[in-house]
């Protein structure tokens, strides 16, 4: 947005703990998802490649590799944002992942033989839950081919320990 | 009801081992009977959802669910008549054992000329307790 200026280092910090978080999860490279970050806001994108089709008769993606995006994404956005705020120390040596306790997948159009990208949005995020929606679209941002709500365990994060290595 | 020798069951077992994603995962059917089906994952490195703990990703568990479902709505409907997920919500009750295979077993307990509802378990083989469990709504295949 014009005129508003996101201070360098915050923008580095950030860039950094999403370094860390997606080189935690050796998954995103074999699904080859790739995250933008933008003005501090995570964005995902999943490359079309042959190997996420499920059906061959109409070459739609299969619904495990989107429900895989969208799960990933949602980590990945809960990770950066807990790491992101004030309580937790900044570049903590190691980022404890959030742990899925469900995923409610809404497949509502199927997923073409294109690039898919996701933006995922934390509803809340308490000391031991937190809940996170995320979508997904292809060529429209506002026709969304599929969308998931998923509640995960915020991780503990052990001060104490991290105190005592970072001396 | 096993069909596993029937050449049905087995043109079944092909397609879905062929899908071009279950391949990438290596995942593969196993079993499929009218209105259920088997599935697994071998573990491997490239499906690490945490390099801390090697724990699979949860995407993992859910395509594995996805597929299991599938396959189980499939058998129950017409042959080979495409379905499609409208919704699935999948339950994490633990974590799986590293270095564990993933297996799936789904169950589609109702169709109706439009909707096929399915339900699955996943386990590793450690705990009885399931990894996970899947609950979902697929087109119906009739």
């Amino acid at each position: 947005m014009k005129g508003i200026v996101i201070p360098k280092k915050s923008h580095e910090e950030s860039t950094h703990i999403l370094y860390d978080v997606v080189d935690r999860i050796p998954f995103i490279d074999f699904l080859g998802v790739k995250f933008d970050l933008f003005e501090d806001k995570l964005t995902a994108r999943l490359p079309f490649k042959p190997e996420l089709i499920g059906n061959g008769f109409i070459k739609a993606l299969h619904g495990g590799a989107i429900g895989s995006f969208l799960e990933t994404v949602a980590i990945v956005e809960l990770a950066h944002y807990l790491n992101m705020s004030k309580k937790i120390p900044q570049k903590m040596g190691k980022i404890k992942l959030p742990k899925t306790i469900d995923f409610t997948i809404d497949y509502m159009y199927p997923g073409l033989d294109q690039d898919s990208f996701a933006l995922a949005k934390v509803n809340r995020a308490g000391k031991r839950y937190a809940s996170v929606s995320v979508k997904a679209w292809q060529e429209n941002k506002e026709k969304p081919f599929a969308q998931a709500i998923g509640h995960f365990l915020v991780p503990k994060i052990d001060l104490k320990s991290w105190e005592n290595e970072t001396r | 009801m096993k069909l596993d020798e029937s050449d049905l069951a087995e043109q079944v077992i092909d397609f879905f081992n062929k899908l071009p994603f279950n391949k990438f995962m290596g995942i593969s059917l196993i079993r499929i009977g009218k209105g259920s089906a088997e599935m697994m994952v071998d573990y491997n490195n490239n499906l690490i959802g945490d390099s801390e703990s090697k724990v699979i990703h949860g995407g993992v568990v859910t395509t594995l669910l996805d597929a299991a479902c599938g396959a189980a709505v499939m058998s129950a409907g017409m042959p080979k008549v495409p379905t499609a997920t409208i919704d699935l919500r999948i339950d994490y009750m633990r974590s799986a054992k590293p270095g564990k295979m993933i297996l799936a077993k789904a169950n589609c307990f109702r169709i109706t000329s439009s909707v096929a509802f399915v339900k699955a378990d996943a386990t590793d083989g450690v705990d009885e307790v399931p990894v996970a469990s899947a609950s979902g709504a697929f087109t119906s295949p009739i």
